[in-house]
């Protein structure tokens, strides 16, 4: 299992290499950050003089040396924009996209696992056809859609909830709402046909040959086994987490990672856009990782293999 | 005579789908004594499995229902129990081993823990008591190092180890009936001869009641006492073994034991059915079998054989059988 988890640290080390030469190349073909900086009136000579400023006089080999140089040492440079130190505006953004994801990831995972079970369970019911139809209402609306309705309606009109802000908990409800929207249709059909597939099997059949009450059966027999395949799936939500909500945050004016990719991804604000790329890569990699041992655990076949 | 243990009477069990109630047991009875093998043979999907799912009270749901009949195990109707009731029989009293070895374990237990169970929840001994009760339970299906396996997984294990696993969750706490649905299928034909004497000692040492339902009848003649052959949902011949195949009597019986491979004949073709056996939707009104027999006369057609008893433990639905 040491062996297992030591080479999978390795492999996300190569991975982590890739991705950090494929963010550095595409985030220059976005364009010259001086173009958007440059007033009419500036010189060629004061553009120039940004440029060494910036760095971005030198070659693309020396930057990209330098930029590995920098990161390996955990220095992440300054937002040609802001001229303050990226690690800073990160300090800022994550806590508040933290603050909107967590409790969205809690809530959407809950919500999804409870529903999808009972769904399963009680299936061709009332609450399953009501899991089956929001389901594909949710899959068939645009979010972003849902979001902008829910503001001018509860916010606008109604003036229930507040559409944008961070103050108090009511201004919680309309971005979680939609963050859990985005999260919940997918990952609920997911747990129900798993958990349909395990109640179909023998060995849930075996387990009722027995004579063991049905909540043991279900919550010993069937659950363990169902929650194999949705456990990739929650990992992979939990890592985008930190990328924040682009589009949630974009609506309802939210001070977290997503707006501050955006807005630096439109001005070119090469060190602020690469950091926040690599970040994500890393919570992906190790949320795989994180996965991959969850998996050891719930299975012991895939245990002793790994062994 | 030794006692009756199980005696299944009249029982109609069907299946309501959207296209219509299949009946897939319609009208059989039968019974089984103590430390007898009763088998029920039959092509698949002529009921055999439902009936011993009936038994058990645990058809596939939403749809299967038991709609009439009586199924009375140790002088109880088990259709008149409660939910819960029935549950206090299933593991105790009577129980059941599945076709497939390799999906009947749940994969993320330890083996020990899967007969445990049964163990604790059945016989309610201290928990000092379970370990010993559980290594016995394997002893009885002569598995080799007991106490390595219960920490075992069951993917850790052979098919023949496994099914051996499943026998001894059955006859963990000596129940009276055990419902063997095609438990040698998925086996290699030399495990499936171990796995057939086994149970003729485990039957030996316990005097549990068995049915045995197979397609098989190479296995029926090594281990049944009794057969009941079983057609679109009706059992149309019962005899013991011996003389159903020294004198069968119905023509599905007789063409079913033609249709055995055999060694010492050199026959190019292996004798088939022609046919298909009719839909348990929509059913002929007279025999089942008539659309598909060789012998059917025009009685045949309109109106379902009655039951003749042509000795003691032998009777046949035929209307060539007088």
């Amino acid at each position: 299992m040491t062996r297992f988890i030591i080479i999978r640290i390795l492999q996300s080390i190569i991975a982590l290499i890739g991705i950090m030469v494929m963010v550095f190349f595409l985030v220059r073909l976005s364009g010259d950050p001086t173009e958007l900086i440059k007033s009419p009136n500036s010189t060629k000579e004061q553009i120039e003089a940004v440029k060494i400023q910036l760095g971005l006089d030198k070659s693309y080999a020396e930057q990209f040396l330098i930029f590995i140089k920098d990161y390996s040492r955990g220095e992440f440079g300054k937002s040609f924009m802001q001229m303050r130190p990226v690690i800073e505006m990160i300090g800022e953004a994550l806590p508040n996209t933290l603050k909107l994801g967590i409790p969205s990831f809690i809530i959407g995972m809950v919500l999804a696992f409870t529903l999808g079970i009972l769904g399963a369970v009680r299936r061709d019911s009332i609450i399953d056809n009501t899991v089956k139809f929001l389901a594909i209402l949710g899959q068939a609306l645009p979010g972003f859609w849902v979001a902008i309705i829910a503001v001018l309606v509860l916010s606008v009109h109604w003036q229930i909830f507040p559409a944008a802000g961070m103050d108090t908990p009511l201004h919680y409800v309309l971005p979680v709402g939609t963050m859990v929207f985005f999260m919940l249709p997918g990952m609920m059909r997911l747990v129900r046909s798993s958990m349909l597939d395990v109640l179909d099997s023998e060995y849930v059949k075996l387990a009722r040959i027995k004579g063991l009450p049905e909540r043991v059966v279900i919550w010993k027999h069937a659950l363990r086994n169902a929650l194999i395949a949705p456990l990739t799936t929650a990992g992979m939500i939990f890592a985008g987490i930190v990328g924040g909500a682009i589009i949630t945050e974009n609506i309802f004016n939210w001070p977290g990672m997503g707006r501050l990719a955006l807005s630096s991804t439109f001005s070119r604000d090469f060190p602020v856009v690469q950091t926040i790329t690599i970040l994500i890569a890393i919570m992906v990699l190790g949320a795989n990782l994180l996965v991959d041992i969850a998996y050891a655990y719930v299975d012991p076949q895939i245990r002793y293999e790994k062994s | 005579m030794s006692n009756v243990v199980l005696q299944v009477e009249d029982l109609h069990t069907s299946f309501f789908t959207r296209m219509g109630e299949v009946k897939a047991v319609d009208g059989v009875s039968f019974l089984i004594r103590e430390g007898e093998t009763f088998g029920i043979v039959g092509e698949s999907g002529c009921g055999k499995s439902v009936t011993g799912l009936s038994i058990m009270r645990l058809l596939p749901e939403p749809g299967g229902q038991i709609v009439g009949g009586k199924i009375i195990l140790e002088g109880k109707n088990l259709l008149e129990l409660s939910k819960k009731a029935m549950r206090a029989y299933r593991g105790k009293i009577v129980s059941m081993i599945l076709q497939d070895p390799m999906s009947s374990l749940n994969p993320v237990y330890q083996v020990g823990d899967q007969i445990a169970e049964s163990v604790r929840l059945h016989q309610g001994l201290p928990e000092n008591m379970v370990e010993p009760e559980v290594i016995s339970a394997l002893r009885l299906l002569r598995i080799p190092a007991p106490e390595v396996r219960i920490k075992e997984y069951p993917f850790q294990l052979s098919g023949g180890m496994r099914q051996r696993v499943v026998g001894s969750i059955a006859m963990s706490c000596k129940p009276r009936l055990l419902i063997a649905d095609e438990p040698t299928t998925a086996l290699d034909s030399t495990i499936q001869a171990q796995y057939i004497a086994l149970f003729e000692d485990i039957q030996a040492k316990t005097n549990v009641a068995i049915m045995f339902i197979t397609h098989d009848f190479g296995v029926i003649s090594r281990i049944c006492d009794r057969v009941g052959v079983m057609y679109a949902g009706k059992i149309v011949e019962t005899a013991p073994t011996r003389e159903i195949f020294k004198a069968p009597k119905h023509p599905y019986t007789v063409a079913l034991i033609h249709s055995v491979p055999r060694l010492d004949q050199k026959d190019e073709r292996l004798f088939s059915i022609e046919g298909q056996p009719p839909s348990l939707m929509n059913l002929p009104p007279g025999c089942r079998f008539c659309p598909r027999c060789t012998v059917a006369l025009d009685v045949c057609k309109e109106q379902q054989p009655p039951e003749v008893k042509i000795s003691d433990n032998h009777s046949v639905s035929c209307w060539r059988v007088k």
